[in-house]
């Protein structure tokens, strides 16, 4: 008996190596180094990350798959590989100060974090139901590891176990999902072949194909963080360390919005009567209760976990449309998410201090004029999220919201508008602390370090020139999703 | 090359920020005296459009034009005619005059405080020029930011922050659902003509069906009537005025909600001239409400700032009459009346604020007999209020005779309770006026108030200058508006033959 090995081409699945490798590399050196050169860690994640940016920019503009028709080579993965390294990269320019607070600068934070987002990348790419599910639990095993970091802390501990349980039912649905369309598809699990035997009407009306589909929708709509399965977000956004859940909250849902958009975009494009109620109704409930429960958060951490579901909900609206613009639009949201909700959570970390003491939104009072540059970067951030031109959260919301007006779905967009109206209540509270409230105590001097300095700054002033200057990536957001030819307009 | 004298206008400020930011905090004077050079300046390069204003063109002029985004048919596109024109120099005008005023004013962030005001400068003549209805977009929520901060660090300790918010979010419910509209608009051009732009002028061009103009006038209506305030939605306005600094109030009266008024004028009614006739009863019906209520409400107040801020209810009332007579007369006066409104309200809370700066009270009780210790200070006031009340001569009455003889054309019963008004005007300002000013000094605190400094006095000349101008001689200033406002007039006649009842509602597709 022979064993045939398929052909492939280890550059396809280049940034994901390099990634792996970087990681291993990481706990090698942590091995056989000694104690106290923690400093190299972050330089190799960084070097990988940028190693993988370039490779990405290598791979732009290659179409087809590879691997045995397992993975894609299309800029709309590649796109989502940008969004994905970006959020890493931001990531680990927050960490190692946070972390040597807590003596947690481990190599293994890195490796971790290099690891889910290879799994991330996974994701974006899956050409096949498999590589979704592996892709997933990759990113899924690392991060619930990273939420547990600070494992003296009673939070972190919840934080990771709950985030960890909850996950397990969801991939268990994802799972259960997948196997009822394979059923219903008669045998097979690419995507692309699913879009051709799930593509007729009634193949789509199935029992089977629709059952498959909603419990496909709650393991994406879990990772999304979306209501009604959204429950863990608040708990495990404030519970693990300020910098992983700012990766959790752009690199986690960005991979996701990956896997979920190219399934519904390119295996259920003609399936809108039938979904996209379901989704308008995620969508709206979505941005709706994140939003409304946003504005009774104290804690600037959980505030900022019901303002990310609030964002998933917009994204949501994205996926709604289901047209070329809401493609497009969802690419350029989430890349504007990364920027300015990671630096959001680079404030927080900045002015957290002192192993996280300062968390309290009334913290921020008197910010305004004892650090001005910080809290002119912050205030920009949270503008950003309220979607307030000329930023990059107002442009994302501005192609969101046209996605929606140009399918159709103007009570949709009214939803949303309104929904982005309650958001700056919220939003704007943090300013109104920071600019029109007495300091309740002297601030004290706040460290700021090369990394975190560099995060704050890159990310406002992105967040500013990407608002104002949209074309770019805009442009490449339209070359991304013309690989889907279902989507209409 | 001629100098692109719009993107001047609308970024000098802007940029004049950036060295402001260089300059030390603890030095009042030098960041006062800088912004006031900065808004000079731009004040006397305003005076360019002026000159080269051609009255006879009804179009759009100094037009320019770039691509900002043109995938999505967006561009940078900006002029000026005759309805704008007047705006922009109230804004470019009034910035130095607030300048001024806060010499003494503001001591607290006096940085911060001038880098707001700046970008308020920018974000102000950017709505007014734009011609792009995603950079008109852009420019409307920017300046909310400024004002936002205006109000809510530099106002009232005791509920700065209130008014702030809730300023904010009136704002913004209006404009977020005029976004929606502006999508709408935006797909329903594209679709019918194949071309996908927020070019406000083609889309002018464009003959919307009925229903669809319907939601789009109310979507269009409620941004600005937020703004102008119109009543029932004018709650936010007494709070924003009563907590804002003096300066914030000076140009939120005098500019900001001109941009209302501004945008039934260049968005509403020419985009939707059938809606806009067909709403003509509802928003005229509620124009007269907003006269007879601000000013009856305006009557009975006890804090002068407050006082103020329903009068301009009322007054903006006339405006929103004038504009919906859609005939000459009527147009003109509420353009005219604008200014108008921008000059006396402007000049009334500068008044307050030299009172405020004084004595750190602005109840009417508290005062009575000022026109003792301070005589000047009382005959300005005494002119600036009659101005506001609309005595022949000054200002006021030449926008409200105007806007009264078109209305009168339209609907003699409107123009008639509206002109009641104006006599409800007399009362309230004249009995707030016997009440500070006249009689015996009754508080001993006010004995011995200094009486206006040559600075005050200096901010003061100016506003009386065109006060009496305007009211003299207005042709000076009718003049610019006339050839556009001709071309409105025009196209709202040609819409009026459309007849159109409510049972064309409702029916068919609106999207």
């Amino acid at each position: 008996m022979t064993i045939t090995i398929p052909s492939f081409n280890l550059s396809s699945i280049g940034p994901w190596l390099t990634l792996t490798l970087a990681a291993v590399l990481i706990l090698l050196v942590d091995a056989f180094s000694p104690k106290g050169r923690k400093g190299i860690f972050p330089l190799i994640a960084l070097a990988a990350l940028a190693a993988a940016a370039w490779q990405t920019y290598g791979l732009w503009g290659k179409v087809g798959t590879d691997f045995s028709r397992m993975v894609y080579l299309d800029n709309f993965a590649f796109y989502f590989y940008l969004i994905i390294l970006l959020g890493t990269g931001l990531t680990i320019l927050l960490s190692p100060h946070y972390l040597e607070e807590f003596g947690k600068n481990l190599g293994e934070y890195y490796a971790l974090v290099l690891f889910a987002a290879t799994g991330m990348l996974l994701m974006a790419a899956s050409a096949h139901f498999i590589m979704i599910f592996l892709g997933l639990e990759i990113m899924s095993i690392a991060v619930y590891v990273l939420a547990g970091l600070f494992r003296e802390d009673p939070r972190s501990n919840e934080a990771a176990l709950k985030y960890l349980v909850l996950g397990a039912f969801a991939s268990g649905f994802l799972l259960f999902g997948m196997a009822m369309l394979y059923g219903a598809s008669g045998g097979t699990l690419y995507l692309n072949e699913l879009a051709g035997k799930l593509g007729s009407l009634a193949a789509l009306t199935k029992p089977l194909t629709l059952l498959g589909l909603a419990l496909i929708i709650v393991g994406f709509g879990f990772k999304v963080a979306s209501v009604p399965f959204h429950m863990w977000t608040p708990d495990v956004y404030e519970g693990a360390p300020t910098n992983v859940t700012a990766f959790m909250a752009v690199g986690v849902k960005a991979a996701a919005f990956a896997a979920f958009a190219r399934v519904m975009f390119q295996v259920f494009p003609d399936f809108t009567v039938q979904w996209n109620m379901v989704l308008w109704v995620l969508a709206v409930a979505t941005m709706t209760l994140g939003n409304v429960v946003a504005i009774a958060q104290t804690n600037i951490k959980r505030m900022l976990a019901y303002s990310s579901i609030a964002h998933a909900g917009y994204l949501m609206v994205a996926l709604v449309a289901a047209n070329q613009l809401g493609a497009v639009s969802l690419l350029y949201y989430l890349l504007a998410y990364t920027l300015m909700n990671v630096g959001a959570f680079a404030v927080v970390i900045l002015v957290g201090r002192k192993k996280d003491s300062y968390l309290n939104i009334y913290d921020y009072s008197g910010l305004g004029f004892q650090h001005p540059a910080l809290a002119a970067t912050m205030a920009i951030f949270m503008f950003a999220l309220a979607g307030v031109p000329p930023t990059a959260g107002f442009v994302g919301k501005f192609y969101i919201f046209s996605a929606a007006v140009q399918a159709g779905y103007i009570w949709l967009a009214i939803i949303g508008v309104l929904n982005s109206l309650v958001s700056v209540y919220y939003y704007l509270r943090i300013t109104v602390l920071m600019y029109m409230r007495p300091a309740e105590a002297e601030l004290g001097p706040i460290p700021f370090t090369y990394g975190l300095t560099l995060a704050v700054a890159l990310t406002a002033v992105a967040t500013l020139a990407i608002g104002i200057f949209p074309n770019f990536f805009y442009n490449m957001a339209v070359n991304s999703v013309r690989i889907f030819p279902g989507l209409t307009g | 090359m001629q100098l692109p004298i719009i993107s001047v206008l609308v970024f000098l400020p802007m940029l004049g920020i950036v060295p402001l930011l260089f300059l030390d905090q603890k030095n009042d004077k030098v960041l006062k005296g800088y912004t006031l050079a900065l808004s000079l300046a731009e004040f006397l390069l305003s005076l360019r459009l002026w000159f080269g204003f051609n009255e006879a063109e009804a179009g759009m002029q100094f037009v320019e034009r770039y691509n900002w985004f043109p995938q999505y048919g967006i561009s940078y596109y900006v002029g000026v005619d005759g309805f704008s024109l007047l705006l922009i120099l109230l804004a470019t005008f009034l910035t130095p005059i607030c300048v001024l005023a806060t010499w003494e004013d503001v001591q607290y962030r006096v940085k911060e405080f001038m880098i707001c005001l700046l970008f308020m400068l920018s974000g102000m003549i950017g709505v007014f020029v734009s011609l792009d209805m995603f950079l008109f977009y852009v420019f409307w929520e920017l300046q909310l930011i400024p004002m936002y901060l205006l109000i809510g660090v530099w106002g009232n300790p005791a509920r700065r922050v209130y008014a702030a918010i809730k300023f904010f979010l009136y704002t913004m419910f209006g404009s977020l659902l005029m976004l929606v509209a502006i999508l709408v608009l935006y797909f329903y051009h594209g679709k019918v003509t194949g071309n996908y732009t927020f070019d406000l002028l083609q889309m002018y061009g464009l003959s919307i069906p009925f229903n669809l103009q319907f939601w789009m006038f109310l979507a269009f209506a409620l941004a600005f009537a937020i703004k102008v305030p119109m009543f029932p939605f004018h709650t936010w306005l007494p709070d924003a005025h009563t907590e804002a600094p003096t300066v914030g109030s000076v140009i939120l009266a005098a500019v900001l909600l001109k941009m209302g008024t501004y945008g039934f004028l260049r968005f509403n009614m020419p985009l939707f001239p059938e809606a806009a006739h067909y709403f003509v009863p509802l928003f005229c019906i509620l124009a007269v409400i907003g006269i007879v209520y601000g000013a009856l409400v305006s009557m009975v107040q006890p804090d002068l700032k407050r006082l103020i801020a329903f009068s301009s209810v009322s007054h903006l009332g006339f405006v929103m009459l004038g504009l919906f007579a859609f005939n000459m007369q009527g147009v003109q006066g509420g353009v005219i009346q604008m200014i108008n409104h921008g000059l006396s309200t402007g000049a009334l809370f500068l008044i307050v604020g030299c009172i405020y700066e004084r004595r750190h009270t602005r109840m009417i009780a508290e005062f009575g007999g000022l026109s003792t210790p301070m005589p000047i200070f009382a005959t300005i006031f005494m002119i600036v209020a009659l101005s506001s009340i609309g005595l022949p001569g000054l200002n006021g009455f030449v926008g409200e005779f105007l806007i009264l003889l078109g209305a009168f054309q339209v609907n003699k019963l409107y123009a008639g309770i509206s002109a009641t008004g104006v006599i409800f005007a007399a009362c309230y300002m004249l009995w707030m006026f016997q009440r500070v000013m006249f009689g015996q000094v009754t508080n001993e605190k006010n004995l011995n108030l200094p009486d206006l400094s040559w600075r005050e006095i200096g901010y003061f000349v100016p506003l009386l200058l065109f006060i009496v101008w305007i009211g003299v001689y207005p042709n000076t200033f009718l003049r610019k508006t006339e050839a556009t406002t001709a071309q409105f007039v025009a196209k709202m006649e040609k819409a009026k033959g459309a007849k159109v009842t409510l049972s064309h509602l409702f029916k068919g597709e609106a999207r």
